[in-house]
């Protein structure tokens, strides 16, 4: 009775502050039973979801559920460790991209990833900008100091390093270098993004700046996105997917999912009594 | 109501004679390898002290070594020493980066431990067995068919030809150096796996996850961040070349010559050493001499070594 009441009130004020997300585009990615193995362990069971075009996907769950999992399985970052394999069907401008034959370095420039820890490359600010564009594209100076630019002005990182462009990047803070991270994915123009619990490591103000330029990318990009952040989940996304051992439990717009969830389990866990 | 007292247990002394003694005698024996090292550095020292004498700084320079004149210089055996320790780093480090680039990130799982396997056990060969190999086996083979070979494509370009002449008698400085690389090829190829297994995987995923091919992470992510350790390894393979005795002493020809030509013959401080010492009467000028050279190459060893030390504590720090 009383959790019910509850719920109802939280829907109310859910659709009070709903983000004007009623529908959802579509799909940029389309997941289709996809299974995933480390060894014989069975990762992820009978995936099937809709990454939509130009809209932010929230994945949330208890740790070890299969989140992160699936980011690997999106760009097929599990293809270095022997052992780890995919089934399934991950469909990508009608090309199957778990399938053999793809070509991952291309794959991987169109879909960027931004991991948990900062991980800026052993080199300046600028290469690091660089670096992925030029394993690309042919590129003049102007071209790039441009694309730099670009990048860095996106990711809101441009204002405090545009005179250091030159000097390390692991001179930076933590929230910087994260950000970094994230001029230095989309520098590549990517189709879709992931970010694996982007901002985990950071302290809220940086947190805070990294949520609003995920607001700001995905007018461009389609973004995936792993928290463990329930108010970031509600803040950023607008379809949601509550992952639980391995499984998809259930998905939703944002607004459905945090005021009216149709599982039992996605309503415990969203309310905090587990996980 | 009264309250249970707490019996304090007798607690034992923390202190007793045992302990004392033990602690003095690890001390000793850490101590004791101070004792040791300074005790070879100034023994060696003050044996040559007769040679730096009588030959003063010129014992550097002088290519000499006629104990009939009683004139002895170091240049030979110093020159012979570095060039075929710094060739073998030269033939030894692509090869050693080739396997441990291999084994790191290429090679299948379950041939990495046969591969691995092998490189440690041919840091375990004795080097007198690569001494007697390369006598019976890679003397031939350079004697018969790389050397004339050589001798007869590059020998007659100018200024290179230089370096691919005269007769091929198999031996020589290439030869050595070549021996000598195939020892260091395990340690050096030992310590770049270890250090390329050092990058955290999350770095490389960045990399792969831009759209790095496999070379590209390994040339702008892995070696930029083991640069400093990749050096060091290099220079520990270095100063093992420098000291090899018993393999180059088979191969190298022996001869107290500088020859512009690689397949020339010369000699190392070690090999000079090893074979001249025997015929070296005590107190003899000669024998000073040797004893001198012996100071030359733990100098030269130190050096590499500390150079060594030192970049790979720089990594540690950073």
């Amino acid at each position: 009775m009383t959790l019910q009441n509850t719920t109802q009130a939280k829907a109310n004020v859910g659709q009070m502050e709903a983000r004007s997300v009623s529908a959802l585009n579509q799909p940029r990615i389309a997941i289709k039973g996809l299974d995933f193995f480390y060894g014989s362990n069975r990762a992820l069971k009978g995936i099937t979801l809709n990454l939509p075009e130009k809209q932010v996907t929230g994945m949330i769950g208890p740790s070890g559920c299969g989140k992160s999992t699936l980011l690997r399985v999106l760009n097929r970052m599990y293809d270095l460790y022997p052992g780890q394999r995919a089934e399934g069907e991950v469909m990508m401008d009608g090309e199957n991209v778990i399938a053999p034959g793809v070509d991952l370095n291309q794959l991987r420039s169109r879909i960027g990833m931004v991991f948990q820890k900062p991980t800026p490359f052993p080199m300046s600010i600028y290469e690091n900008i660089a670096f992925g564009v030029k394993l690309h594209e042919k590129l003049s100076k102007s071209q790039m100091d441009e694309r730099v630019e670009w990048s860095l002005s996106r990711a809101a990182l441009w204002g405090e390093v545009k005179d250091r462009l030159n000097s390390s990047a692991m001179g930076l803070s933590g929230g910087q270098q994260q950000r970094l991270c994230i001029a230095r994915t989309i520098a590549t123009r990517p189709e879709v993004i992931l970010l694996d619990e982007p901002t985990s490591a950071l302290d809220p103000i940086s947190t805070l700046k990294i949520e609003e330029l995920i607001d700001e990318l995905k007018h461009e990009f389609t973004i995936a996105i792993v928290t463990h952040n329930m108010q970031q989940a509600a803040r950023c996304a607008d379809q949601v997917a509550f992952f639980y051992i391995g499984e998809l439990i259930e998905v939703g717009t944002a607004t459905q999912m945090f005021t009216a969830p149709r599982e039992k389990r996605t309503q415990e866990y969203i309310t905090g009594r587990f996980g | 109501m009264s309250q249970t007292a707490v019996v304090h247990p007798q607690r034992r002394p923390s202190f007793s004679p045992g302990d004392a003694i033990f602690a003095g005698a690890v001390r000793i024996a850490g101590i004791l390898v101070l004792v040791i090292l300074s005790a070879i550095i100034i023994s060696l020292f003050v044996g040559g002290l007769p040679a730096f004498r009588a030959f003063g700084a010129g014992f550097l320079t002088d290519t000499d070594w006629d104990p009939v004149k009683q004139i002895f210089g170091a240049a030979v055996p110093i020159y012979g020493t570095l060039i075929t320790a710094v060739l073998a780093i030269v033939l030894a480090v692509p090869l050693a980066f080739g396997t441990a680039f291999y084994l790191t990130e290429l090679a299948p799982n379950w041939f990495r431990r046969p591969i691995g396997t092998a490189v440690e056990l041919l840091a375990a060969v004795p080097s007198i067995i690569y001494g007697m190999w390369g006598f019976f086996v890679i003397v031939p083979i350079m004697g018969n068919y790389v050397q004339p070979f050589f001798i007869d494509t590059l020998g007659d370009i100018p200024v290179i030809g230089a370096l691919f002449q005269g007769p091929p008698f198999g031996t020589g400085i290439l030869t050595s150096a070549l021996i000598l690389a195939i020892m260091i090829l395990p340690f050096i190829a030992a310590t770049m796996r270890d250090v390329f297994l050092t990058v955290p995987p999350v770095f490389k995923e960045a990399a792969y996850g831009v759209g790095c091919t496999t070379w590209e992470v390994m040339r702008s992510i892995v070696l930029p961040y083991t640069r400093v350790s990749v050096v060091g390894g290099i220079m520990l393979g270095l100063g093992r070349a420098l000291g090899e005795t018993m393999a180059v002493t088979f191969v190298i020809g022996n001869t107290n010559r500088i020859s512009t030509s690689l397949f020339g013959p010369g000699n190392t401080i070690a090999s000079i050493v090893a074979l001249e010492f025997p015929e070296s009467p005590a107190g003899s000028l000669k024998l000073s001499s040797l004893l001198a050279l012996g100071f030359l190459l733990f100098v030269i060893s130190f050096i590499v070594l500390a150079i060594s030390r030192l970049l790979l504590r720089t990594k540690v720090k950073s």
